[in-house]
């Protein structure tokens, strides 16, 4: 059998899917977006979980994204997403404004497979004002006409894309303390997940690493990419490169700087190699 | 020591302060989101100083004070064990309306901002939050915002625990009342004037007859700013504490 790769992963994922991504803190899979836009993949609706980096601009700027619903779009200390900005602008992808906890609240309620998730807060901010989908209505376990609370439907993405540190033979992944990751691979339809390394055995056996596991119920397929979070950090195992990320910036500004990026970094021999 | 004192460390001071005002209630517990080293640095003032404070800050990379990933915070919040949290804004009125989504139509056809992280969230959880933009011009604090992220006050009937407390800017302190929905001048810091922050402020403000300077911080505080706060701080902020404090982490 032939071993997984992001690429082989990224194959699986159809156009127009509602993918999950985790932001640059919380271990999103950048390998796997990499892919995606050497797939040539179209019209993603791109949800971030609960806000939105680096693989994002580079899926938005690939011409790879139609839809995106986020609580916020940013570089971090490098700046604004030049992409994300400047396809706002052209009109070319349409944004849903959220909250972050609005957006973990979604996933839980998908989660739990029931259809809403009540949020306080959020009342009289523009953001409700722009989501028809999300509904005010009086505390119902109150007195049944005051105490208004905003509901939020259920959301369940068709794939979540992951970077987790390990995977093990029974194809559970570890992700330490970064639990909302486990909240969109319980809420997802499918997971796909990249991994530093392999490890022996069942990761649910040992009492120390279960806890920081994501359960291979939930995890469809896994693929070996080192340093597949970079150019963003990964826990303790490597730290933002920030250097990148504002070359980055500075490239991605205008278009032929994009493609330029995409040329050296994403779609090259080498590039699809590293992975 | 030089005494030669930075901005970033005269507001991480003055942070500090409204952190541990008497008149509004405990900070036990305060969170500090990303991209904000000037309040982390006002908070661990307030915690080096000796005070029993619990600091969780979002963006740590190794040590995350959550266990249970970024949901966590909200989840703290939603109960009330987040006494205090700092927000900010693209742009920010006279009614503290926090716009974080961007100018022109939403959802910011003319300038688009990040986006509106946790704030219509958290701005109505915490019992109170500190308003903190370093540039303080008028296109930053306007009259009416162009969109709402977070609106400065609610209408009766709808749960909120609290409002700003105070908005610091590289200019001033302003002081919120929720009761009017408007700011008040509450101190000037050095080389500034009640005319100069007016003319650099979009909304209208209420100024008593007297305004104070904002004090200097003392040299204790400079002390702990740039010895054992920078410490703390060189993993998660490495471009502000080479800047400010001329510090780098060692290779």
């Amino acid at each position: 059998m032939t071993p997984n790769s992001p690429d082989s992963l990224a194959a699986t994922v159809p156009d127009g899917a509602l993918l999950a991504l985790p932001p640059d803190n919380s271990l999103p899979s950048v390998a796997l977006a990499r892919a995606l836009v050497r797939r040539g993949a179209k019209r993603l609706r791109l949800l971030g979980v609960p806000v939105s980096g680096f693989a994002t601009d580079l899926l938005i700027g690939a011409g790879c994204v139609a839809e995106i619903q986020t609580s916020a779009a940013s570089l971090g200390e490098a700046g604004f997403a030049p992409r994300f900005s400047a396809a706002l602008k052209a009109g070319s992808i349409t944004l849903r404004d959220a909250t972050c906890p609005a957006i973990h609240s979604m996933l839980q309620a998908a989660e739990k497979g029931i259809p809403f998730m009540a949020l306080r807060g959020i009342i009289g901010s523009d953001i409700l004002a722009n989501r028809p989908d999300w509904k005010v209505v009086p505390n119902p376990m109150g007195d049944g006409v005051s105490d208004p609370i905003v509901l939020l439907p259920a959301l369940s993405p068709d794939v979540a894309l992951i970077h987790g540190v390990m995977a093990d033979e029974a194809g559970n992944i570890w992700v330490g303390r970064r639990r909302e990751l486990a909240t969109v691979a319980h809420a997802s339809k499918r997971v796909l997940a990249t991994v530093e390394r392999m490890v022996k055995g069942d990761m649910l056996e040992d009492e120390k690493l279960a806890p920081g596991c994501i359960s291979g119920t939930y995890i469809e397929a896994v693929a070996v990419a080192e340093r597949g979070a970079w150019p963003v950090a990964l826990l303790d195992e490597y730290g933002f490169d920030a250097a990148h990320v504002a070359e980055y910036a500075r490239m991605a500004k205008t278009e032929a700087g994009f493609a330029e990026y995409l040329d050296r970094y994403v779609l090259t021999q080498q590039a699809q190699a590293a992975e | 020591m030089d005494m030669t004192i930075k901005l970033e460390e005269r507001l991480a001071a003055t942070l500090a302060r409204l952190i541990l005002d008497p008149a509004a209630p405990p900070a036990r517990h305060i969170a500090v989101g990303a991209a904000s080293p000037i309040p982390a640095a006002a908070c661990w003032l307030v915690k080096k100083q000796g005070h029993p404070v619990r600091l969780s800050l979002l963006h740590k990379r190794t040590g995350n004070p959550f266990s249970e990933g970024s949901r966590e915070l909200f989840d703290l919040t939603g109960q009330g064990r987040i006494d205090l949290f700092f927000l900010g804004g693209g742009q920010i009125d006279g009614q503290a309306n926090l716009n974080l989504v961007g100018t022109g139509e939403w959802p910011g056809k003319s300038v688009r901002f990040p986006g509106s992280f946790g704030s219509a969230y958290m701005y109505f959880m915490t019992p109170r939050t500190i308003l903190f933009r370093e540039e303080h011009s008028a296109r930053v604090l306007v009259q009416k915002v162009d969109n709402i992220s977070a609106p400065g006050v609610s209408e009766p009937g709808v749960f909120r625990r609290g409002t700003a407390q105070a908005l610091v800017t590289g200019k001033c302190v302003f002081a919120f009342h929720p009761d009017r929905a408007r700011f008040s001048l509450a101190s000037i810091h050095p080389g500034e004037t009640v005319d100069s922050i007016r003319a650099a402020t979009g909304f209208d403000f209420d100024v008593a007859d007297d305004v104070p300077q904002t004090p200097d911080p003392t040299e204790a505080e400079l002390a702990l700013l740039r010895g054992p706060i920078c410490d703390e701080m060189l993993e998660t902020y490495p471009e502000f504490c080479a800047r400010v404090f001329d510090r780098k982490l060692a290779a």
